[in-house]
């Protein structure tokens, strides 16, 4: 059966991995592909970069990331992060991604998902959607769309999304758990894998998410402290009965 | 060794000649049917939709090249969506090469694309494979192969077995990314070499 997984989640700017409290007090923390090739080499199942900045400056330094990501990394990645158009979305495929994560742009235009799975495959199309009680919110939680969350995890799969990306936006941040109650009502609601994201502080929250239906597991600060806890979190999971790669 | 990856305008090979290179190949990416049809390994690797990647072999003449090379028993892989060209009739659309016989068909479980790590499980000899019993590697998929002639494999289990790999003499596929399947990758793209130049 294939292995539940864990997603280490990198913010990129510049071309630079840094890290902040909600997008301010940026830290340079270090060269993404390297900083991407410690985690592969402790165990991460797969990485996500998130491009922090990608509306505001462009997009050059991380089509650069992406072409070195491709040849150097030797597990799958995910970019995302302001992508507004489908020319940009299939620039980022193009350049060698393994799949392109579409947030606001999908909202707004969801035939974009299914131009992208038409041309790359719907394994290739991820669908991140921002949710705050219930509803899909975007511009990092400010904006609400007026749209139900579980029914547009259902529209973007229908259009073509191969996987939803899903963040609770009140849960994120504060490391105490995922919120399970969304994660459990999406991924009842959809036939596509759906990794939960936002609020993980430990590994029984890792487990909680399993357990209402994620199939993977995004996780940021509690990997980025100590990238050298990433065989030990799997163990832990593995030993507690989950299908895990060691 | 020259492994030639065939160019047939989709996918992104930047990857797959990567980690050829990596395992020590000097790689060619071509879409020219003479230099795929006599390289000593040749590859079809890829992403996206399968009807779409026949046409740009076919726009080519690459379809012809490949065939050749197979008949003539020089070794070709086939990767992902290559792979599934190797076979016939997709339900995503369009014939295949018709190197292997079975369709193509869409995924039957509660999770489709089959995507993230599964452990391989294999049946009867396949070269290929050797030293990945058990070895977890990745898919990414929504169509898999559904042999109908009795083919040296390897299955995944995904609500039922999914065929991983199949070999038959100088013509094998596999279903799983080697590219990006860390050092089980690895080790089947030495394999996959070591086997070519043996062929």
């Amino acid at each position: 059966m294939v292995k539940k997984r864990l997603i280490p989640c990198l913010d990129v700017t510049g071309g630079r991995v840094v890290k902040g409290i909600r997008f301010e007090n940026l830290r340079d923390m270090g060269d993404p592909i390297e900083l991407a090739t410690r985690y592969s080499e402790l165990g991460a199942d797969e990485l996500v970069f998130l491009d922090i900045t990608a509306t505001v400056f462009g997009h050059d330094p991380i089509v650069e990331l992406i072409e070195r990501a491709a040849e150097e990394l030797q597990i799958p990645f995910t970019v995302g992060g302001g992508v507004s158009s489908l020319e940009q979305a299939r620039t980022l495929l193009r350049a060698g991604a393994d799949k392109v994560a579409v947030n606001r742009a999908a909202v707004e235009a969801p035939e974009l998902l299914s131009q992208l799975a038409e041309e790359f495959g719907a394994q290739a199309v991820v669908c991140a959607i921002d949710s705050k009680a219930g509803e899909v919110v975007t511009h990092g939680g400010r904006t609400p769309r007026g749209i139900d969350t579980v029914e547009w995890a259902q529209e973007a799969v229908r259009r073509g999304a191969g996987e939803i990306l899903l963040t609770s936006i009140e849960a994120d941040g504060t490391r105490e758990g995922y919120d399970l109650e969304l994660t459990r009502a999406v991924s009842e609601a959809v036939s596509v894998p759906v990794i939960a994201s936002g609020g993980a502080g430990t590994v029984a929250h890792l487990a909680e998410a399993f357990e209402a239906g994620a199939e993977a597991a995004l996780v940021a600060t509690i990997v980025h402290e100590n990238p050298e806890r990433i065989p030990s979190i799997k163990q832990e999971l593995k030993e507690a009965g989950w299908p895990i790669r060691i | 060794m020259r492994v030639v990856l065939a160019d047939y305008g989709a996918g992104n090979l930047r990857s797959v000649s990567s980690a050829f290179a990596r395992a020590g190949a000097e790689v060619e990416i071509s879409a020219d049917p003479g230099t795929v049809g006599s390289a000593p390994l040749a590859v079809i690797a890829g992403v996206g939709h399968a009807g779409a990647a026949l046409a740009g072999l076919e726009t080519r003449g690459l379809d012809e090249a490949l065939r050749e090379r197979a008949a003539a028993g020089r070794p070709l892989l086939g990767i992902c969506v290559g792979m599934q060209l190797l076979f016939e009739e997709s339900d995503e659309g369009g014939a295949g090469l018709g190197l292997f016989k079975g369709p193509v068909k869409r995924l039957q479980a509660r999770r489709v694309p089959h995507m993230g790590w599964n452990a391989l499980r294999l049946e009867g000899e396949v070269p290929l494979l050797d030293g990945l019993a058990g070895a977890d590697v990745y898919f990414a998929h929504s169509y898999s192969v559904r042999p109908t002639e009795d083919l040296p494999r390897a299955e995944v289990d995904h609500d039922g077995p999914v065929v991983a790999a199949v070999q038959r003499g100088a013509l094998a596929g596999v279903q799983f990314h080697p590219e990006r399947s860390a050092q089980a990758g690895a080790r089947l793209l030495e394999n996959v070499m070591a086997w070519s130049r043996s062929a």
